[in-house]
């Protein structure tokens, strides 16, 4: 599935990731722990093939093929999702709108037909359902006076709705009260199938109470410097990230 | 004020006055007209055609970008690909080479609503013709004055609901130059929907130099739009001078999208107090083209509130303007007036200018401004791309929503329609979806 090897990558010209080796296999979930700084948003990036986070060696391959020379609406339409720490806001143009206009550019990518409205209308609406968002946030311009948790509810909405083969979710639990945090812990596991992949960025390790991994990892200045099972994040909740910390610097 | 006398004429102003001279005799209209027209070309030939020295004109110096006047269009002509029916679904008088064309148009259905060509007005020497033109000292307008024909006279009774809209379709011919006048009264109590568009063939080099006086009366609501669609070669110079009474809403778009050199002047006069009005407008612009749009809010009685939106997208080397300034007079407190205006620059070689203005001569007012201009927010595309959104699909998407907001403002879903599907048409010709 997801197969990271010797990932260096710089951000306008700083190196951030500095040798990063990460195997994902199909169908599990595993967690990105690591303090601020270390990296982890950088690695969401780099995955998502934003501009400016320049691959300077190393290789990702996505089902075996190496991605780093793709655009990121060709790496989404190829099934990977990536849920923003902080999702913006477009006025202007409804979620409805960007929801159909995702939706559909994707199956055109991958060669499939379009989906009628009817049908559209339907599948979001079962979705929407499950996550509390209602049909007036809809109409809305994305995200557009969204509370913090309801654009993170929208987030997981598009997951649904895009149905990747890898979710990478940046700090989907930031900002979230405990309610939150249990809605859309219930939507991420809806989520969960021996088809897909997840990749859970967070600091705290009270996410993955909801969200329970198969493997952590601990990145620090740019690598994985530990893997370990869910105990693992239980640990850094204990010790914090001070003996990760001192390497960072 | 500037005394120099002018001797050295261009081509172009030698032209004019050569046409006008010629065409003197047989322009329509009474005696008073007649004089009218003279005191007009005499104040244009004094004045010249604007250059970049006139600071309301400073940024579209005509003296120099028009070289040549394109002699006056003959009337009669039968314009080529006029859609059978409007586009709006409502009424549509047709106004070919600045001639009102009743055997073309559709007026039917419309209660309380007078129309007649404006030659006829011009016979009788109706003092309502450049009634609200008299405080304008601007070249265009009074060319216009000189060598306006026929446009078309609408009155809509006090009190009548024109539930048909109505669209004022400026078709041009030719490589020729047209002097349209229009007149549109709103009395009290009515409400009326316009849409004036403007449209010409691509690849004819003609000039179309149009005024609109328009009066709207008391607690009338109005919903104005204008379409400015020309060919791809031509000159449009539009002027609305308008004067709105007490407790009117007025809500106005200019879709600036065709001519290779336009320019829209709007002038509102707000005479009345506890008026709303609304501005928007949106530009797009590629290739060479050149587009001013230039805007008067003059509030001059209390309470009144205006908002202005005006929104330009410039691809290729072309270049938009906006030139707005709100003036509160003295007596007009509590004025509530917003004016905001953004470029999004598309391209390397796009320009964006803008001069918003407030001139404040009361105390008890709430007044802004603002400008600002950039190119497409890179995290916002990112976004779109991230949710696999391919980059032309992701950037039209994007433009879109800068427009909808000046296109929404409006308040008209019929109109709004037919702007959206313009800019997508213009978006997919530059590689968009
Ligand atoms: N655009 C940028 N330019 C330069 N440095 C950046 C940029 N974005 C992030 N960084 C730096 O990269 C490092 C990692 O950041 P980030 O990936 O956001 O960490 P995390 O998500 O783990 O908190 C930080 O030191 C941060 O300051
Ligand atoms: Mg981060």
């Amino acid at each position: 599935m997801l197969e990271i090897r010797n990932l260096h990558a710089t951000v306008d010209g700083k190196a951030i990731l500095k040798g990063v080796d990460l195997v994902v296999p199909t169908g599990e979930v595993h967690a990105i722990m690591g303090p601020n700084g270390s990296g982890k948003s950088t690695l969401s990036y780099v995955l998502a093939g934003r501009d400016g986070y320049e691959v300077t060696e190393g290789e990702i391959l996505f089902d075996g093929e190496d991605i780093v020379g793709l655009d990121p609406s060709e790496r989404a339409a190829k099934g990977i999702f990536l849920a923003f720490q902080y999702p913006l806001e477009i006025p202007g143009v409804a979620t409805m709108t960007f929801l159909k206009t995702a939706l559909n550019a994707q199956r055109r990518q991958r060669g499939e037909p379009e989906l009628s409205t009817p049908d559209f209308m339907r599948r979001v609406k079962g979705a929407a359902d499950r996550l509390n968002i209602t049909q007036d946030m809809l109409r809305r311009g994305l995200n557009v006076g969204f509370s913090g948790g309801e654009k993170k509810r929208n987030e997981i909405l598009q997951m649904a709705l895009l149905e990747p083969k890898l979710a990478v979710l940046d700090e989907t639990d930031s900002g979230l009260d405990i309610d939150a945090l249990r809605v859309v812990s219930d939507g991420v596991n809806a989520l969960r199938s021996p088809d897909r992949s997840m990749l859970v960025i967070t600091h705290y390790q009270r996410l993955l109470d909801h969200i329970v991994p198969d493997k952590v990892h601990v990145l620090s200045a740019g690598r994985i410097v530990r893997t370990g099972g869910p105990e693992l994040a239980l640990e850094l909740e204990a010790k914090g990230y001070a003996d990760y910390q001192a390497n960072a610097a | 004020m500037n005394a120099e006398p002018r001797i050295l004429r261009t081509q172009a102003e030698e032209t004019l006055a050569a046409e006008f001279q010629a065409a003197r005799t047989r322009l329509a209209g009474g005696p008073e007209t007649a004089a009218r027209r003279e005191a007009a070309f005499a104040a244009f030939q004094k004045a010249g055609l604007p250059h970049r020295r006139v600071e309301a004109w400073r940024y579209t110096d005509l003296r120099a970008l028009m070289r040549k006047a394109a002699p006056l269009a003959e009337p009669g002509a039968v314009p080529a690909g006029l859609p059978a029916v409007s586009a709006f679904g409502g009424a549509r008088l047709v106004i070919v080479d600045g001639s009102y064309r009743p055997e073309l148009s559709d007026a039917d259905g419309l209660d309380g609503v007078t129309i007649r060509p404006l030659a006829d007005l011009l016979a009788a020497d109706d003092p309502r013709v450049g009634a609200s033109l008299a405080a304008l000292d601007d070249p265009l307008v009074a060319l216009n004055t000189a060598l306006m024909t026929g446009g078309v006279a609408i009155d809509v009774a006090p009190g009548a609901s024109v539930g048909r809209m109505i669209e004022l379709a400026h078709v041009t011919t030719g490589a020729h130059a047209t002097q349209t006048r229009n007149l549109v009264h709103v009395g009290a109590d009515a409400s009326l929907r316009l849409v004036e568009t403007h449209t010409g063939p691509d690849g004819a080099a003609y000039q179309a130099n149009g005024v609109t006086e328009a009066v709207i009366g008391d607690r009338a609501r109005v919903v104005w739009a204008k379409l400015q669609q020309e060919g791809d070669a031509a000159l449009h110079v539009g002027t609305l001078a308008l004067t709105a009474g007490r407790e009117t809403r007025f809500d106005h778009l200019v879709l600036m999208i065709g001519a290779v050199l336009s320019r829209s002047q709007q002038f509102v006069t707000l005479s009345g107090p506890e008026a709303k009005i609304g501005m928007n407008g949106a530009t797009m612009l590629r290739g060479r083209q050149h587009a001013d749009i230039a805007l008067v809010v003059d509030h001059t009685e209390p309470a009144c509130e205006s908002r202005e939106r005006f929104k330009a997208v410039v691809d290729g080397e072309a270049e938009a303007i906006f030139q707005g300034r709100i003036v509160v007079k003295p007596q007009a407190q509590k004025t509530d007036a917003r004016m905001m205006t953004q470029g999004l620059l598309l391209s390397e070689g796009g320009q964006f200018s803008a001069k918003p203005e407030l001139e404040i001569f009361a105390d008890d007012v709430q007044c802004a401004h603002g400008a600002t201009s950039g190119q497409i927010d890179e995290d916002l595309l990112f976004y779109l791309l991230a949710r696999g959104i391919p980059r032309p699909e992701a950037e039209t998407l994007l433009v879109t929503a800068f427009l909808a907001e000046a296109i929404e403002a409006l308040g008209d879903e019929t109109i709004a329609a037919v702007c959206e599907a313009a800019a997508t048409r213009w978006l997919a010709a530059r590689g968009g979806a």
